[in-house]
């Protein structure tokens, strides 16, 4: 589905940066100055040469009109990506003041445009090719299956004997041990293809540093990794949802066999976390129709930024499908039917007192959750001590703050949001506490305003 | 899972089962482990339901004392672009940029410009973006006064919160809602006998510009008490709508104490040309000073003074010369700096201004007595007579060293009509070209007046056209950006364009050249699209 002849808003083109740096350096580029020759197709494609620092000027390009959101191609060495010129460019086009005027892209654009309008067409044959040929050899996957299913099931019980002879000698211990013992054990898990096992080990070496109250930390992180040890070596016996969602936790991710579900989706929130080569970028999704909350995770290698970006506050129609597992909210994102577009969708919010009972409930069909999404309503954010809550507007119960959430500039945004008046907040909550990602003003006249971004 | 039930129903608490595992279960058997189980697996059993159970029992905590809320910010809000365009202008942190190179604007920079504007509009803050001002402002302290202004109320509601922005509630505008009005003597008294010092200071200041006698009255009340270095902060703040009915008052603090207070009161007083301090001066003065018409032509003689007095000390006058300078010539320079400058007219034979500082002085005294009219002209705020000793633009001296200098003549100009000024220093670029024109352009009101812009620009093109580098000029590009008028972008076009290296010219200026126009056009072309952002629609 192309956007013939609509313009996106400036929101829109700044969703699309990887980082605070890139949207500032493409608000720059977004004056006619530095570019020449540019121009836009009915097709929807941009282009322009922007004037850089050396004798050359970069080569830049734009398809605005692809279905799996836009693609860009610059002559620049940037790594970032989209370029800071392709986030130019678009928001001088977005900015409609004749500098970027409809006409014939130049041969040096066309190529690309074709190139990529080819490799398009073959990829939706080849994909059709490509399932036919995994399901032609059913016996030798599932082999495959098996022999990896072999390898975790004695990962996990390595990893059982590696928790039990700690709890035997105590876990005063492992304050002496360091990280080294939990490095290595967090190999052994990687060699034993058990992904989401190693990433837990590997935390349970930061615990004895993370400061007072850390042995109440281990055992509760022990405890829960032991449990999906045990969840895996009885999966058998595990209903199937909860079966499924010990296969996910342990590393088998699956795939998103989850009924396609079309509906408007509004951007909750997008945040980013990374480690030395890997960054996730967190979305997450409200159905308009359904009510349903979803999760889509991206990841880039170290330096580049995700490829999928989508504007908080905006809203799109698209098709979703569920990871397996109970309770799960992951879910990949499948065709897009529209381009992001402001909407006066909001979640429906709930109380604090009704925000903990959901978690809890969560919790129920998944007790390795890290934090479950919802959305309250009426509350106000209050200072208290040192922490912060956010109260009910209508009761003298609180949600308190997560404390990793409390020296974070959003929360200061909220405050100022807020104003000491009731707003909607949408966030995760965990055991301890609530983390802001995304706040409504109540306006004076009841509507509520802009979705503000706190993270 | 089928066993931890029974672990748990043995009855360990939490407490335990932690101690437990600290200590191993080598050390301490954990009581009632008889469900068949290795001891550190039922530990484990019974930890991982207990951590579950009390995860999902999380429960809401009693809400705190909540603030009181925000009073409202009748201001209209910000129209959207204009949002999104000071959320960018706040995200570019000094440091982030890469200097002065590129062609790129210099974001933090055009702050300043559009918050004057869109408090010139009476825009209201967007709440959001409140966080992110208070933090300019607080690194900056010259946008302080323009951002708290736009952040309004809600700012100040917020800085009570957080300990780094308590200088915003200290240095809450003079005119902020804080700040009682003239309509209520009974709290501009209470705050002025029991506020700090910054918001006594504040409320004078306040006071003084819309009711200049009350203010005085005010500060004379507690005169006598206050220490010397406050005596100070407030004499100054009568600086603003001084006039006659002021004498009295200042003429008491010329037998302060403090020495300073006596030189502030009689630097005051002799900016007031009837005052009788000004009447002594110009008496002491001009008797130092008179024509010689037995010369060809007529010629101003000195005789500076023999002594400094007691009635002149009283006066202000500093009895000790600073290192290097002559005792007689450093108080003739005072008398002549507080003299009404009417009384030269008078004291030779109504000659006018021009016609004054055209006349040669003898002995080398010049110098000493131009540059003490010039200090006069300022303080004195007199536009005849800084005309006067400007001089035209285009003389010779008037870019050299001559008997004025170019700081004096940036202070000279600050006192003449805006349109005249910039006329001046264009006439000044064009004979004397930008090397000596930055302090000059500082006084200029901003956007630059057509033919001022017009004189910069050719004299950067005439600069490039020379071969020498642009960052040469980086101060004047600077401003420039900041000061032309948006409409000139068009002009700069041309020059924009790399153009070909002139033979004599410095390796790659030309394309330096090339990037600091485009950084100067697109600059020029932001700020147009932020005023456009900003008007209503």
């Amino acid at each position: 589905m192309t956007q013939q002849g609509v313009r996106w808003t400036a929101e829109q083109v700044l969703a699309l940066a990887p980082d605070a740096a890139s949207r500032k350096a493409g608000s720059k580029l977004a004056v006619a100055g530095p570019w020449s020759q540019a121009g836009t197709s009915d097709e929807g494609t941009v282009w322009g040469l922007c004037k850089g620092s050396g004798s050359k000027p970069y080569q830049t390009i734009v398809d605005v009109a692809d279905s799996a959101g836009p693609a860009y191609k610059c002559s620049c060495p940037s790594r970032k990506f989209p370029c800071k010129h392709a986030l130019g460019l678009l928001l001088l086009w977005a900015g409609d003041d004749g500098a970027v005027p409809p006409g014939q892209a130049p041969d040096w654009a066309e190529q690309w445009l074709s190139g990529r309008r080819a490799r398009a067409a073959e990829r939706t044959t080849r994909t059709g090719a490509a399932s036919g040929a995994a399901s032609a050899d059913p016996e030798a996957a599932r082999r495959r299956a098996e022999r990896r299913a072999e390898r975790i099931t004695a990962g996990a019980t390595e990893l059982e004997q590696r928790l039990t002879d700690l709890l035997r000698g105590g876990l005063a211990a492992a304050e002496q041990a360091g990280y080294g013992l939990w490095e290595e054990t967090a190999a052994r898990m990687v060699d034993a293809q058990a992904p989401g096992l190693a990433a837990r080990v590997r935390e349970l070496g930061a615990v004895p540093g993370s400061g007072p109250g850390w042995p109440v930390r281990l055992l509760e992180e022990c405890a829960l990794l032991h449990l999906l040890d045990q969840g895996w070596l009885r999966r058998e016996q595990l209903p199937d949802g909860l079966a499924a969602t010990v296969r996910s936790r342990v590393g088998l991710s699956g795939s998103p066999d989850g009924p396609p579900v079309r509906d408007r989706w509004l951007a909750l929130a997008q945040y980013d976390t990374s480690d030395s080569h890997l960054t996730t970028r967190r979305i997450w999704l409200h159905g308009a129709e359904s009510g349903r909350t979803a999760l889509l995770l991206s990841y880039g290698a170290a330096g580049r930024a995700p490829e999928l970006s989508l504007p908080v506050g905006l809203a799109f129609e698209a098709e979703v499908s569920a990871y397996p597992g109970a309770g799960q909210l992951r879910a990949a994102l499948g065709e897009r039917f529209t381009a992001p577009e402001p909407a006066a969708i909001r979640p429906p919010g709930v109380t604090p007192a009704a925000a903990a009972a959901r978690y809890g409930e969560a919790l129920r069909d998944d007790p390795w959750l890290d934090s479950y999404p919802v959305t309250l309503a009426r509350v106000i954010p209050v200072p208290d001590g040192e922490s912060w809550q956010l109260a009910d507007a209508d009761s003298d119960l609180a949600l308190a703050i997560n404390p990793s959430a409390r020296s974070r500039p959003g929360l200061w945004r909220l405050a100022a949001l807020s104003g000491g008046a009731p707003v909607t907040v949408f966030g995760e909550c965990d055991h301890r506490g609530f983390s802001p990602l995304t706040a409504w003003a109540e306006r004076t006249d009841g509507a509520s305003g802009q979705a503000v971004a706190l993270c | 899972m089928t066993s931890t039930s029974s672990a748990a129903s043995s009855g360990l608490s939490w407490e335990e089962l932690v101690t437990t595992a600290l200590l191993g279960t080598d050390r301490r058997t954990p009581p009632g482990s008889g469900s068949g189980r290795e001891a550190p697996v039922a530990l484990l059993d019974a930890a991982a339901v207990e951590t579950v159970r009390r995860r999902a029992g999380i429960r809401p905590v009693r809400a705190a004392v909540r603030p009181e809320p925000a009073p409202a910010d009748g201001r209209p809000p910000l129209p959207p672009a204009a949002t999104r365009r000071l959320a960018t202008l706040l995200a570019d942190r000094p440091g982030a940029g890469g200097g002065r190179r590129g062609t790129a604007p210099d974001l933090m920079e055009l702050l300043p410009q559009w918050l004057a504007l869109a408090n010139a509009y009476g825009y209201a803050a967007p709440p959001e973006a409140l966080p992110a001002l208070l933090d300019a402002a607080r690194g900056r302290t010259d946008l302080r006064p323009a951002a708290l202004a736009f952040a309004g109320v809600r700012a100040l509601w917020l800085a009570r919160l957080n300990p780094d922005w308590r200088f915003a509630l200290r240095a809450a505008p003079g005119g902020g809602a804080a700040l009682p009005g003239p309509g209520e003597p009974e709290r501009v008294r209470r705050l002025w006998q029991e506020g700090l010092f910054a918001e006594r200071v504040a409320l004078l200041t306040a006071l003084r510009a819309h009711d200049p006698g009350t203010a005085r009255e005010l500060l004379a009340s507690t005169w006598p008490t206050e220490r010397a270095e406050d005596r100070l902060m407030f004499l100054d703040a009568l600086r603003a709508g001084l006039a006659a009915e002021d004498e009295p008052f200042l003429e008491g603090a010329l037998a302060d104490r403090s020495r300073n207070v006596r030189a502030t009161a009689a630097e005051l007083l002799s900016a007031l040309p009837s005052s009788a301090l000004a009447g002594r001066m110009a008496r002491r003065a001009t008797a130092c000073v008179a024509v010689d018409h037995t010369r060809g032509t007529p010629t101003l003689v000195v005789e500076a003074p023999h002594e400094c007095d007691p009635g002149m000390e009283r006066d202000g006058v500093q009895p000790k010369a600073p290192a290097g300078r002559g005792e007689r010539s450093w108080w003739l320079g005072q008398l002549v700096e507080a003299a009404p400058l009417g009384a030269w007219s008078r004291r030779f034979g109504g000659r006018t201004p021009e016609e004054i500082v055209a006349l040669p002085v003898a002995d080398d005294w010049q110098g000493e007595l131009h540059g003490a009219w010039c200090r006069a002209a300022v303080r004195q705020r007199d536009a005849g007579w800084s005309r006067a000793l400007l001089g035209a633009p285009s003389t010779p001296e008037a870019g050299g060293p001559g008997a004025v200098s170019l700081a004096e003549r940036a202070k000279l100009l600050a006192t003449i009509d805006a349109g005249e000024r910039a006329e001046w220093v264009a006439g000044f670029i064009g004979t004397h070209g930008l090397s000596e024109a930055f302090q000059l352009l500082g006084v200029c009101a901003v956007p630059w007046a057509p033919p001022l812009g017009r004189a910069v620009v050719d004299a950067l093109d005439i600069a490039r056209d020379a071969g020498s580098y642009p960052w040469s000029f980086s101060g004047v590009m600077g401003l420039a950006e900041r000061c032309l008028d948006p409409v000139e972008a068009v002009r700069l076009d041309p020059l924009a364009a790399a153009a070909e290296e002139p033979e004599n010219a410095a390796p790659g200026a030309g394309g330096y050249w090339a990037e600091a126009f485009q950084r100067l056009t697109s600059t020029l072309r932001l700020r147009a699209a932020m005023q456009a952002e900003l008007a209503p629609l």
